[in-house]
């Protein structure tokens, strides 16, 4: 398992059957110092709940798979845990905060789409 | 198997149900004599290892599943040992 950020999203309308309905996201791999490692890689969301700029955990080859409703989909990353912290043995990583501010390859601060339920005007 | 060494954990409190009430290590791969290789691993720990210690650590998704006795969980990567003492001649 390793640790990511998630850059963005992916939208594809066509796609094998197995697809259907799981989330796609852009994550950058990191290393431990949380800085980029190897080119970005689009994953599943497993946890439902990832979105632009979060920290998170990714599971790699075959244990991508397990973690989707249907653990036979054609699927090779895949997000299991959103990060709160890193804590090393020398403390708290002040680099390691989960927030969307210190994402490095993410640009802009993140437009991401809240939906209020049940909210009236 | 992997030597490595533990330098730190994870927090997490959203995530997939297979990782509820498991604590996730940070481990710095190690060569054989010791010194970090440059890569690290997430792993789930089932031996109770603390910061600093050098573990044995599983990186294969079967293995994983047996040790920790689940069956459907996506985790790879298992704390299964803490070295006493490594001689590589």
């Amino acid at each position: 398992m390793q640790l990511a950020r998630v850059t963005g999203t992916v939208v594809a309308t066509v796609k094998v059957p197995g697809l259907t309905g799981i989330k796609l996201l852009l994550v950058q791999p990191l290393d431990r110092q949380l800085q980029p490692v190897g080119g970005q890689v689009v994953a599943a969301d497993a946890v439902h709940m990832a979105g632009p700029g979060e920290l998170v955990y990714i599971v790699t080859a075959r244990e991508a798979s397990v973690a989707m409703p249907d653990p036979f989909v054609p699927v090779d990353h895949a997000i299991v845990g959103i990060v709160d912290a890193v804590r090393s043995l020398e403390g708290d990583d002040p680099a390691a905060t989960p927030s969307a501010a210190d994402a490095p390859a993410a640009g802009p601060p993140p437009a991401r789409k809240r939906r209020t339920r049940g909210a009236r005007s | 198997m992997k030597l490595a060494r533990v330098v730190g954990t994870v927090v997490s409190t959203i995530n997939h149900p297979a990782f509820e009430d498991r604590t996730l290590l940070l481990c710095d791969l190690l060569d054989p004599d010791g010194a970090p290789s440059g890569g690290y691993l997430i792993a789930v720990d089932s031996v109770g290892a603390g910061a600093g210690e050098t573990v044995l650590l599983l990186d294969e998704g079967n293995s994983a599943r047996q040790v920790l006795a689940a069956p459907g969980a996506p985790i790879r990567t298992v704390v299964v040992g803490i070295v006493d003492e490594v001689t590589a001649s």
